[in-house]
């Protein structure tokens, strides 16, 4: 997913079609794609075809990123207590809208303006010309301009979304509300804007494929340092270092999420080729299975003999793992590359998860190890396993994003904290903050007037 | 009239009931609880953390029967929830000064 108007179709040259869309329009086979008088007349041009198909793979793609924020929140409530679960829910919903308008009104402009926009980003307004025919053509992208903004609007979400799951069962939901705005619309375009608006990362050669770094440890190191700045759950951490776990409500909630995760990351990858080109696609489609499937082998074998039991949890984190690792080269490791990003980072999640514990960052669902650790380990992946870019310039890119995530979402929570608080009451935290925040219970187990 | 109280292996619900019904016994009322004996907890882990579990599920079953059957049922819900294995539960009797059918307000033995 690098730079938004590239040329695009491969594939045109597979012969096949070649002569299927040159009978169509004498105007095939030109490098620069023609200019159109009207969108009826690109209609009826020879590239109308190939446009549709890349086009709608692109919106599909799109909608399996959408499917992904129900993949979070699954997660999310699985792992969590019932008390907790319409804040959980309340606050993913909110950020998939938000993180949509905020990206409408600012983000989409501020990340791509088309060329580079420096080092911080600064953007136009939404002001675009719906009339403009170029924006629907080939002529724009392998795609319109509005599938091109739905498509990148779904990431700048799930970026966002990765913080919630850590701060979860003890962040005010006014605050998260404020600080998760201010991150997806605001901070989210900057570091987006450094690679995939071709800023000055991209012109270093740093390569990050559909954003190991640019989403997730962004996500992830954003996690991370509000956590620091909010504390653990109370009862977490006793005296002596020992650690009692606050066990999630619903391993089968996690496990549907998990599974959904997976899913919605074939258009998370697999729309970032940027094109329906068939080999571009089927390969990385296959990457990123064989990272997935193994991550998930990795870390089920790893915290089994770490932990002496089968741990259904850690299984999963580890195919959150592998698909994190994979993020960055799902187009260009090798097959056998992509096994080892899914090995290693199925292990690293485990050990992630262990250690953050160790040093009392409480992160319920595994956040910051998922998506921050395994985000920087599949970025300087690339760079081991394939030649894409060096591994100097692939750890310089993901530390500097991590970095900036890391000490914006520190500010943005440290500021909050002192003006309007970040915490819940001691108290609304042990009723839970269904009751305390929203009135409301998740599950009213008791309800007599319902029953028989 | 005697309340019997059974704390039971959950599984053992089913094969309790049906002894029941089998001696007569027309109604219970059962419960899921949870509690411990000399059976205690046991470990329990959750990514990577370990936890005891002190507190076991069990089933408690609530039967109202006349004086003259209180034996019979005992033995039946006994025999019945027995695994020979610790954890298997308890059974409790009270003496019950009045039971009332609501529908036709019977009292006494005719309303159990």
């Amino acid at each position: 997913m690098k730079l938004r108007s590239q040329p695009i179709s491969s594939w045109l040259k597979i012969p096949v079609i070649f002569f299927f869309l040159a009978a169509l329009s004498p105007l095939f086979g030109q490098d620069e794609a023609p200019p159109y008088e009207s969108y009826d007349a690109f209609a009826e041009s020879g590239g109308f075809a190939l446009f549709t198909v890349n086009n709608l793979w692109l919106l599909i793609s799109a909608a399996l990123v959408f499917i992904m924020h129900l993949g979070f929140s699954c997660v999310e409530t699985g792992l969590t207590q019932s008390k907790n679960t319409v804040n959980i829910l309340f606050k993913n919903l909110f950020i998939v809208s938000i993180g949509i308008v905020g990206y409408a009104f600012y983000g989409f402009n501020a990340m791509y303006p088309g060329d580079f926009n420096g080092f911080f980003a600064t953007g136009s307004w939404f002001g675009v010309d719906n009339d403009d025919v170029t924006m629907m053509t080939d002529a724009y992208a392998a795609y319109t301009w509005w599938t091109d903004f739905i498509f990148q609007a779904m990431f700048a979400a799930t970026a966002a979304t990765i913080v919630s799951g850590a701060v979860a069962e003890r962040i005010k939901l006014g605050s998260f509300m404020v600080y998760a705005t201010l991150l997806v619309t605001f901070i989210y375009p900057i570091s987006g804007s450094w690679q995939w608006g071709g800023g000055w990362l991209d012109e270093k050669g740093f390569y990050d494929f559909a954003g190991s770094s640019l989403v997730h440890a962004f996500g992830g190191f954003a996690a991370l340092a509000a956590v620091i700045v909010l504390g653990p759950r109370s009862g977490k951490y006793l005296a002596g270092g020992k650690v009692k776990p606050i066990l999630g409500h619903s391993m089968p909630l996690a496990a549907i999420g998990v599974f959904l995760l997976w899913l919605g990351w074939y258009g998370f990858n697999g729309g970032s080729v940027l094109s329906a080109d068939p080999r571009g696609v089927s390969y990385v489609f296959t990457t990123t299975t064989l990272a997935a499937a193994m991550g998930a082998l990795s870390a089920m074998i790893v915290s089994w003999s770490l932990l002496k039991k089968p741990d259904l949890s850690m299984g999963l984190n580890g195919v959150l793992a592998g698909l994190v690792g994979i993020t960055a080269g799902a187009d260009s490791v090798s097959m056998s590359g992509s096994l080892w990003i899914g090995l290693v980072a199925g292990a690293l999640v485990v050990f992630s998860i262990i250690f953050f514990d160790k040093i009392k960052i409480d992160d319920p669902v595994g956040a910051i190890s998922v998506h921050g650790i395994c985000g920087i380990w599949g970025t300087v992946a690339v760079a081991i396993f394939s030649d894409a870019a060096p591994f100097g310039i692939q750890l310089i890119g993901a530390l500097s994003v991590s970095a900036l995530a890391f000490v914006a979402s520190f500010a943005l929570a440290t500021i909050i904290k002192v003006t309007t608080g970040i915490r819940v009451s001691a108290d609304e935290e042990a009723e839970g903050l269904d009751i305390g925040e929203h009135g409301a219970e998740a599950y009213p187990d008791f309800t007599p007037a319902h029953k028989g | 009239m005697k309340l019997i109280i059974a704390i039971i292996k959950p599984f053992k619900l089913e094969e309790v009931k049906e002894a029941l019904s089998e001696i007569g016994v027309e109604g219970m009322t059962v419960t899921e609880v949870k509690g411990f004996g000399r059976q205690k907890g046991h470990t329990e882990i959750y990514r990577g953390s370990e936890y005891t579990v002190d507190f076991l599920p069990k089933v408690k079953i609530e039967i109202v029967v006349p004086d003259d059957v209180v034996g019979k049922a005992v033995d039946t819900v006994v025999g019945a929830a027995k695994t020979g294995k610790i954890g298997d539960g308890k059974v409790f009797v009270v003496g019950l000064e009045e039971a009332v059918r609501i529908r036709t307000d019977e009292r006494g033995d005719g309303a159990i």
